[in-house]
């Protein structure tokens, strides 16, 4: 799907309250585009909490509910259910989390709803921070990463959600990045046709967050892809796919670029930079990133 | 707009919920139209969504709620798009 074929209809309305250079506004257009305006979307707190902007006006055009943190998959299964009943069952229920309400808080939820093969999608946009309540780590944070609570630079490694989700064995499970419009549209219109659990994890380079400039918002995604950090993939019933860039690395026909590369341009690692190069840290990262692919490449290839 | 008689507050979509949010911005995109090929990566990527896209694919920018962001000008492959500083209001 070319860029121009791309549906010209906006639900999300200009003049919301997300930052400038926002990767969740630009992931939302393309999610309404995919999904259309037949949409019902259960949000828990997260930025888009506040995107939505103030009562009594909002800048969303479908229906939206607002709901707890842990809660998002449990009340889609209850919205899911309720339509349902009065024979609305082609409306789309979406669950829109971040990564702190998929990784931490939202876990036992969403694992429930993925058990009780609720005819959903969980889209998870994935910052590596909870940026709404002032860039704490979450689970997402990869190594190294400073945010608020882990000054020094986060010493754990980030959990690997999509394995997490695989381990449900749902029928369509994805990664995207905004950064790539084209193969997120695709993934959202395949989720959307097909009945039961749907999970789509997208990587969203934050740039108060990750304290870089925000016009490189898109920059950063395609970093993040090409440099092996992120990869983009679908997991169809069980069988797994890599797409674009990242099906290039797991097959070794280009190497992937080096994660300093990447990680230098972020003020959230410029302590592994300044005043000395931290190169054991960064050792430590590129280590971790050739474990990951070798794993992808005894599995999946 | 169809108004909903319920007990639980409801928000209704409106343009500019936040206010013109293109007093926000510091640089200003200027399109320059004659270098434009129409590759749309600008409407695509604009995360607020004011790259307006006209029925032959031509754009226009939406200055009354555009952030700033720069964010079409760094993906325009042909450098069609400039931020130029906002001038100061006198």
């Amino acid at each position: 799907m070319a860029i121009k074929n791309l549906p010209v209809e906006e639900c999300m309305i200009p003049g919301s309250a997300a930052c400038p250079g926002c990767p969740a506004t630009m992931a939302l257009r393309i999610v309404f585009k995919a999904l259309g305006k037949n949409t019902v979307m259960v949000v828990p707190a997260c930025c888009t909490a506040v995107i939505e902007s103030l009562y009594p006006n909002t800048s969303f055009d479908v229906p939206v509910m607002n709901i707890a943190f842990e809660a998002a998959a449990a009340g889609a299964s209850g919205v899911e259910a309720a339509l349902r009943q009065q024979g609305k069952g082609d409306t789309t229920v979406v669950a829109w989390a971040g990564d702190g309400g998929t990784y931490d808080i939202g876990i036992q939820a969403l694992s429930g709803a993925l058990e009780r093969r609720t005819n959903f999608i969980y889209i998870c946009y994935n910052n590596q921070i909870y940026s709404n309540t002032g860039i704490q780590r979450s689970g997402a944070t990869p190594y190294g990463a400073w945010t608020t609570t882990t000054v020094g630079g986060k010493t754990e490694f980030r959990k690997e959600m999509g394995e997490i989700i695989q381990a449900h064995h749902i029928p369509y499970a994805a990664q995207a990045c905004v950064s790539y419009p084209e193969d997120l549209y695709n993934k959202l219109k395949k989720a959307k046709d097909i009945k039961g659990p749907k999970y789509i994890e997208i990587m969203a380079p934050c740039p108060p967050g990750w304290r870089f400039g925000m016009e490189k918002t898109v920059d950063m995604g395609i970093m993040a892809v090409e440099t092996g950090a992120w990869a983009l993939y679908e997991c169809e019933n069980d069988v797994v796919t890599f797409n674009g860039k990242s099906k290039l690395i797991l097959e070794e026909k280009i190497q992937r670029k080096s994660i300093e590369e990447w990680i230098k341009q972020q003020g959230r690692f410029s302590h592994l930079f300044k005043p000395k190069k931290d190169v054991k840290r960064i050792k430590t990262i590129e280590d971790h990133t050739d474990q990951i692919w070798e794993r992808y490449r005894k599995k999946y290839l | 707009m169809k108004k909903y008689d319920v007990v639980t507050t409801i928000s209704y979509p409106k343009k500019g919920a936040m206010g013109k949010t293109g007093s926000w911005r510091v640089f200003r995109p200027i399109l320059d139209k004659t270098k434009c090929v129409k590759c749309l990566r600008c409407w695509i990527y604009c995360p607020e969504g004011t790259v307006i896209r006209n029925k032959d694919d031509t754009v226009d920018i939406d200055y009354e709620y555009c952030k700033g962001c720069g964010i079409c000008a760094n993906v325009c492959k042909v450098k069609a798009i400039t931020m130029e500083r906002e001038a100061m209001k006198k």
